[in-house]
C-alpha cells in the first residue's frame, strides 16, 4: 500500500476537511420501542445504535459484589459488515471486551449509581460501520441513550478523538487517518459543565510537549459534541411533548 | 484486611489522612516506587520482576510461521497472560481485569511499535518470525500493569531469536549451537507509569499504588513513556472525573519516572550480559 497523504499542502485532510473541524454528527434518541432508553449515533461514516435496559433487577445475584450501587452492564457487538471486509468477531474478543470496559468504567462515574441500588443498567451497543472514532461513538451514544432512559447522571459524557498528522494536531480520525501507522490517536471523555476529564485514551507515540495540544483541541472538541447531544435530547422531549399535547 | 471484602472503614480512613499528611502506608513519598528488582535469565527471553512484592514472570518465545496475507512483510507479536488465584485469592475468575491488564501491554508494545516487526521478516510472503510474550502473574501486591509492562520489555530486549540466512528463496535457520542467536531489533522501551487518585474528589494522588492503595483509589491513571519523551500510551478510564491539570502533572511526574525505569532496566540487562558472557569463557 503506497504512502497515503493524510495532510494537503492546502491544508486540507484525506475527506476534505480541515485540521480542526469535526465530522458531520447526526444522532437522534428514542429509536427503539421496546428497550428504556435507545439512540442511533452517527459520526461521519461511524454508525452506532445504542439500547438501554434499566434499572432492573440484576440477573446474576451475587452477594459478593457491592449492591449500594447500581452495576452497569456493557456489552458491545461489532457486525461482520461493519468494516469493508466482512469478518465475525467471537464475543470474547479481547477488544470488544476492551472498549465494553472503558465504556462500562466511565459511565460508572456519571452515571449517579447510588440512586438505583440493588439494580443492574443494561447498556448494549452495536456497531453498524466502523470509520474510525468507535469508542468516542459508543460513549456519546450511550450517554444520548442513557439520558433517553431516564437515567440519573451527573453529567453529559462526551468523547472525541484527536491526532497529530504532520505536526499538525488534528480533530475527529476518521478510519484512513487512524490505520495510518504513524497516527497517535487520543481518545478523550469530558463532562461539560466543569470540564473534568472521565476517560483518555491514547495509541502510538507523540512527544510529550505536542501533548498539551492534542489535548485541548480534543477538548473542545468534545465541547461541540456536547451541543449536538443537548440538541438531540432536545429534540426527542419535544417530539414527546407534541404527541402527548394531542 | 480481608481483599475480598475491601479495606474497612477506619483503614480508608488511616490511609486517607495518612496521605493528607503527605505520608504513604509504607513509608514511601508520594511520588516513590517501591524496589524494582529485575532478573535475567536462565533461558534468553525470560525475565522475573519484582516491584515491591508484586511479581511476574515474562517469557518470550518465537516460532516460523507464515505471514497475514495484508502484512506479507510483517512478523506478529502476540502477548498472552494469566492471572488468576496463585496471585491473589480474589482474582478468581477476574477476567476483565486479566483482559484488560493483558490489552493494556498489548497496545503498549504494539501501537507504540517498539518493536521491529520489518525485522522478523524472513522471507516476504512466505516465512516470517511469530513472537509470543507470555505473562504470568506470581503475586499481586498492587501495580501489576507497570510491573507487567517493565517484564515484558525486558524480556523482549534479552530475548534471542535464531539465526536465518536466505539462500535465494530458501531460508536456513540455524540451530544456536551454530550459530549465536541474535538480538531483536527494538526501537524504544516504553515504560509504564501508573497513578492512583484518592480522595473524594481525587485530590491525592500517589505514583505506584500498592495493594490497599489500589482498593482505596477513587481514580487511576497511567502514562506510559519512553526515554526520549515521548508517550507511548495513556490510559484513564473509569472512576472520578479528573482535571485536565492533574493530567499534565502526572505526565510531567512521569517523564522523570520513566527514565529512572529505564535506566534500571539497561542497568539489569547489561548485567545479564556480562553474566552471559562470563559463562561462556
Amino acid at each position: 500500500m503506497s504512502r497515503q497523504e493524510l495532510l494537503s499542502p492546502e491544508g486540507l485532510r484525506v475527506d476534505g476537511r480541515r485540521p480542526n473541524e469535526l465530522r458531520r454528527i447526526s444522532c437522534r434518541a428514542s429509536v427503539l420501542s421496546s428497550a428504556d432508553g435507545s439512540s442511533y449515533y452517527e459520526q461521519g461514516n461511524t454508525k452506532v445504535l445504542v439500547a438501554v435496559y434499566g434499572p432492573r433487577e440484576p440477573r446474576q445475584r451475587n452477594p459478593a459484589l457491592a449492591t449500594e450501587q447500581a452495576q452497569i452492564n456493557v456489552e458491545f457487538n461489532v457486525a461482520p459488515f461493519s468494516t469493508s471486509e466482512r469478518r465475525r468477531r467471537s464475543k470474547g474478543d479481547k477488544r470488544l471486551l476492551e472498549v465494553a470496559a472503558f465504556v462500562r468504567q466511565t459511565f460508572e462515574g456519571a452515571v449517579q449509581r447510588s440512586v438505583y441500588q440493588r439494580s443492574q443498567i443494561d447498556i448494549y451497543i452495536h456497531l453498524l460501520q466502523n470509520d474510525g472514532g468507535t469508542l468516542e461513538a459508543c460513549v456519546n451514544a450511550a450517554t444520548l441513550a442513557l439520558v433517553d432512559a431516564g437515567i440519573s447522571m451527573v453529567d453529559y459524557v462526551c468523547a472525541c478523538t484527536a491526532g497529530f498528522v504532520e505536526e499538525t494536531p488534528v480533530l475527529d480520525l476518521c478510519g484512513v487517518e487512524e490505520a495510518a501507522v504513524e497516527t497517535p490517536d487520543l481518545t478523550v471523555a469530558i463532562m461539560p459543565r466543569n470540564g473534568s476529564i472521565a476517560l483518555l485514551q491514547m495509541e502510538s507515540r507523540l512527544h510529550v510537549s505536542k501533548l498539551d495540544d492534542v489535548m485541548d483541541l480534543a477538548i473542545e472538541g468534545c465541547k461541540h459534541i456536547h451541543t449536538k447531544l443537548d440538541n438531540a435530547v432536545l429534540a426527542a422531549a419535544n417530539d414527546l411533548a407534541e404527541k402527548l399535547s394531542h | 484486611m480481608v481483599a475480598e471484602i475491601g479495606p474497612s472503614s477506619i483503614e480508608t480512613a488511616f490511609i486517607l489522612e495518612a496521605l493528607g499528611k503527605g505520608v504513604r502506608v509504607d513509608g514511601r513519598g508520594i511520588y516513590d516506587y517501591r524496589g524494582l528488582r529485575i532478573a535475567c535469565g536462565p533461558a534468553s527471553g525470560m525475565v522475573e520482576v519484582q516491584l515491591g512484592q508484586t511479581r511476574v514472570l515474562a517469557r518470550v518465545a518465537c516460532e516460523v510461521t507464515r505471514p497475514a496475507a495484508e502484512r506479507p512483510t510483517e512478523g506478529t507479536v502476540q502477548f498472552s497472560s494469566e492471572l488468576g488465584t496463585l496471585a491473589a485469592f480474589s482474582l478468581d475468575r477476574a477476567v476483565a481485569q486479566e483482559v484488560s491488564i493483558a490489552r493494556m501491554i498489548e497496545r503498549v508494545i504494539r501501537q507504540s511499535r517498539a518493536v521491529d516487526t520489518e525485522a522478523l521478516c524472513i522471507v516476504a510472503g512466505e516465512q516470517v518470525w511469530a513472537l509470543r510474550v507470555d505473562l504470568h502473574f506470581i503475586d499481586h501486591a498492587g501495580n501489576l500493569v507497570d510491573a507487567a509492562c517493565v517484564a515484558a520489555v525486558a524480556a523482549l530486549r534479552h530475548f534471542r531469536r535464531p539465526d536465518v540466512t536466505v539462500d535465494g528463496g530458501r531460508a536456513v535457520i540455524h540451530d544456536p549451537r551454530e550459530r549465536n542467536p541474535v538480538p531483536l531489533s527494538i526501537h524504544h522501551t516504553p515504560v509504564c507509569v501508573s497513578f492512583a487518585f484518592m480522595g473524594k474528589a481525587g485530590e491525592l494522588v500517589v505514583v505506584d499504588p500498592e495493594a490497599r492503595e489500589e482498593l482505596v483509589q477513587q481514580a487511576a491513571f497511567t502514562v506510559t513513556m519512553n526515554a526520549h519523551k515521548e508517550v507511548c500510551a495513556l490510559n484513564k478510564a473509569g472512576g472520578v472525573a479528573l482535571g485536565p491539570e492533574q493530567i499534565r502533572r502526572c505526565t510531567q511526574i512521569a517523564v522523570e519516572k520513566a527514565g529512572e525505569i529505564t535506566d534500571a532496566i539497561n542497568a539489569a540487562l547489561k548485567t545479564a550480559a556480562a553474566e552471559e558472557a562470563a559463562a561462556a569463557q
